[in-house]
């Protein structure tokens, strides 16, 4: 056999999409989106509105269709693929267009605009994100927009610095690692394993200022002890899984009505250690099992609830000469490019496959109709099939 | 500076052979855009410590650049002067620092939205290129040989599981004396053909007795470069200002004997060795990410006509951050976690090798060590087939090269 990839981009998109689609159906027996097009069952009156709740839960930091959704991968997401796609509207052909990077491609899911940022800075996104568009136009408090995020990294992620909307107008951002290093800091505690920072760039930590308020909300807001909170991450295995603790205490203590989960221990891929990939696959695939029966057995949540299950990107392909497989996310092909999207709960359609070509930057406009705010600067179309 | 202006003294600062080269070939290099050349020169700035495949390819390269008349170079390159470049990548110290600029011009053209037609001009660039080639005969057919599982005594997974459609799966392979017959069967080559890096043993440990005439890197000899690099890396990044790009600017200027590298050492393998860890993500501290990684930087930049490798179980999984800083002295070993790996390593070794001229010729075999089950591709290997026939990797090698 000779190796090419003479695939355009776009032919090779559509295979990835069409293919995840059959697998789909054979899989968890799904049924095509077009068929079943009627109204929309967003469409609701403004009292439920209120009521509406959305988590969104980046599944991170990029996984392939050959290690999730394809045949030979499946065995991967025993979760996603028998309790969460048969309840789920699934879109299988969602791209990216934008940097590859984690910090900026997840600034573009927020924002609805391809963020230009650099990935590894600590600025704030250049556009107003969904939390923003949020908050103002529907007059909600800050404890009702909360950002759980993986690394010091990503602590600007809730809100831009754009005229008109801006600082302390966006989401709280918790840094679960943070809040641990900080807890067990001077404690003799082993618990190196849940706070490195982040795998695209190891070796960089930025330095945040600010700890004693943070271990102070909590105290107030998590209502956990600082012991506790040290004691109970001593039990937990990876970054993700503190960072669930931490959404489930937040969603008891606080229910924020707009939830955004970054999930990113998949991308130990980055080390080159293929287990350690596959590793990271099988946890998060139980980890959004895991939130799901959350959100339907919260009293808060249960019924009045969209759960967004999407990667920020893919990665790389085997066939691609510039990349080195699934290692990284570099090259800009199709593998890396083309994702999917799960969405469950409140006016979902219960399992039910749409091949028609979204981008990431399309889910903050279709929030904003959901929820009803107007992300004005948002280049991202609505997705019909949602709204 | 635009590479019109380029001149004899711009190369000051290279290394012999390449500022030869680029002052023999100044009136081609001038007559090139700026997104394209630094690409160019990314390569020629490192002539001399290149491999004779890469210094063939470099001046068949330039050699075609050369012929090209007016219009045709207008023709090859209008996809490469249609890319807009920010004033910062033009005043660039390009020349001197050409991976860097490299590195900066794709951040650049991600956040311009160009990566797309970057590509597509870099793609169709290399078809041209690849038209001009004329094949270059070799009567010894390219071998890959990948040897993974050491010290794993079960495996209850579906082993080899992307190449078995690709070859015949043996189930009845004899493990007896099996990585020597299979070294031998390197030695032999390397014996009939005697052409310098073209024969090659990688272990992800330390490696067994070889002859010398098989070039040979290892994991485990190459222990306190890795770890005078990881010291020099923890010192940088502790420098006020140091950011990802800075430390790779760093790491790319190193030398050999910055890392502790004997001077006696033959410069051109110094250099690769050095290159796995700087340009490597994961071989500083996983034995089988440098085993994967240096497989496919052997086939891409060697073009290696034999490659074994052996994986070696890696240290088990903890905080990258510490994993860098070298801490907790003896490390735990993960060797299921390392089968794995390595039979994803062995996989990608396979595809990068049919990437390479003769691919429709060329052997491969991946054999799980000590056990009775090997993978074997090859021209006359029936595909996506079993046998349970018994069978001794001499007579694999024999059978994927007939």
């Amino acid at each position: 056999m000779k190796v090419n990839h003479s695939f355009s981009h776009s032919e090779a998109a559509c295979l990835v999409s069409r293919t995840r689609r059959e697998f789909l159906r054979d899989a968890a027996g799904l049924v095509a989106g077009g068929a079943v097009l009627q109204a929309s069952p967003f469409a609701r009156g403004e009292s439920v509105r209120k009521k509406r709740k959305v988590v969104v839960v980046t599944f991170g930091g990029g996984a392939r269709d050959q290690e999730t959704f394809a045949p030979e991968g499946q065995e991967n997401i025993p979760h996603m693929l028998s309790e969460m796609a048969p309840q789920s509207s699934f879109f299988t052909h969602v791209t990216n267009k934008g940097i590859l990077g984690h910090y900026v491609a997840t600034a573009s899911l927020a924002t609805g605009v391809y963020e230009t940022l650099n990935n590894f800075a600590s600025v704030a996104p250049e556009h107003p994100t969904i939390f923003e568009y949020f908050r103002k136009e529907l007059k909600r408090p800050s404890s009702d927009a909360w950002v759980v995020a993986p690394s010091n990294g990503f602590h600007r992620i809730g809100e831009s610095e754009v005229r008109g909307f801006g600082p302390g107008q966006g989401a709280r951002v918790i840094l679960p690692k943070r809040l641990l290093g900080l807890a067990s800091a001077g404690r003799d505690v082993d618990l190196e394993h849940l706070l490195h920072d982040n795998y695209e760039t190891p070796l960089y930590t930025p330095v945040l200022a600010g700890g004693e308020v943070e271990l102070h909300q909590m105290e107030t807001i998590l209502k956990l002890s600082v012991g506790d909170f040290a004691s109970h991450a001593r039990t937990l295995s990876s970054p993700d899984e503190l960072s669930l603790y931490i959404a489930k205490r937040l969603m008891r203590e606080e229910a924020p009505s707009l939830l955004w989960i970054t999930m990113h221990d998949i991308d130990v891929a980055h080390s080159g250690a293929f287990s350690l990939y596959i590793d990271g696959i099988r946890r998060t695939d139980r980890l959004c099992a895991e939130l799901w029966k959350t959100i339907q057995t919260e009293p808060e949540y249960a019924g009045n609830t969209t759960m967004f299950v999407l990667p920020d990107f893919g990665r790389d392909s085997d066939f691609d000469a510039g990349g080195n497989g699934f290692q990284h996310h570099r090259t800009g092909d199709a593998a890396s490019r083309t994702t999917w999207m799960m969405v469950l709960g409140a006016g979902a359609r219960q399992g039910v496959v749409y091949d028609t070509p979204v981008q990431s930057i399309d889910l903050v406009p279709s929030i904003g109709a959901m929820m009803g705010f107007s992300p004005s600067q948002s280049s991202g179309k609505l997705i019909r099939e949602l709204v | 500076m635009l590479p019109r202006d380029l001149k004899a003294e711009s190369f000051a600062s290279y290394p012999p052979e390449a500022r030869r080269i680029a002052i023999d070939h100044l009136e081609t290099l001038r007559r090139l855009p700026l997104s394209f050349v630094p690409s160019l020169l990314r390569e020629l700035i490192d002539y001399d410590y290149k491999f004779p495949v890469e210094r063939s390819t470099i001046e068949k390269e330039i050699s075609a650049l050369k012929s090209l008349k007016d219009a045709e170079v207008h023709e090859w390159f209008t996809e490469f002067a249609a890319i807009s470049l920010s004033s910062s990548l033009t005043t660039f110290s390009w020349v001197d620092l050409p991976a860097q600029f490299v590195e900066q011009e794709a951040a650049y053209l991600w956040s311009t939205h160009q990566l797309d037609s970057f590509r597509k001009a870099a793609k169709d660039y290399g078809d041209r290129l690849e038209r001009l080639k004329e094949p270059e005969p070799n009567d010894l057919r390219r071998l890959g040989i990948a040897v993974v599982g050491r010290d794993v005594s079960t495996y209850d997974g579906l082993l080899f599981k992307n190449l078995r459609k690709h070859g015949t799966y043996f189930t009845s392979v004899s493990p007896q004396n099996g990585l020597k017959s299979l070294l031998a069967a390197v030695e032999k080559r390397a014996e009939a053909d005697q052409a310098r890096y073209a024969h090659w043993y990688v272990d992800g440990g330390s490696p067994v007795a070889h002859s010398d005439r098989i070039t040979s890197v290892a994991y485990d000899a190459l222990a306190p470069v890795r770890n005078s690099l990881l010291k020099r890396m923890q010192a940088e990044i502790s420098r006020p200002g140091m950011g990802p790009e800075e430390l790779r600017t760093v790491l790319a200027r190193l030398n050999p004997a910055d890392v502790g590298m004997e001077g006696n050492m033959d410069p051109v393998l110094s250099r690769f060795q050095l290159k796995l860890f700087t340009e490597g993500s994961g071989t500083q501290i996983y034995s089988t990410t440098f085993v994967q990684w240096t497989s496919r930087e052997i086939l891409r930049r060697a073009q290696a006509r034999t490659l074994l490798v052996r994986y070696a179980p890696r240290q088990r999984q903890r905080p990258l951050n510490e994993l860098l800083a070298g801490e907790h002295g003896e490390a735990e070993l993960d060797p299921s976690g390392s089968l794995i790996d390595a039979e994803m390593g062995a996989y990608y070794h396979w595809i990068n090798q049919q990437r390479l001229p003769g691919s429709e010729g060329s052997g491969f075999i991946a054999w799980f060590e000590g056990h009775n089950q090997a993978v074997a591709i090859g021209p006359s290997m029936p595909r996506g087939t079993e046998s349970n026939s018994a069978i001794d990797l001499e007579r694999l090698v024999s059978l994927v090269l007939a």
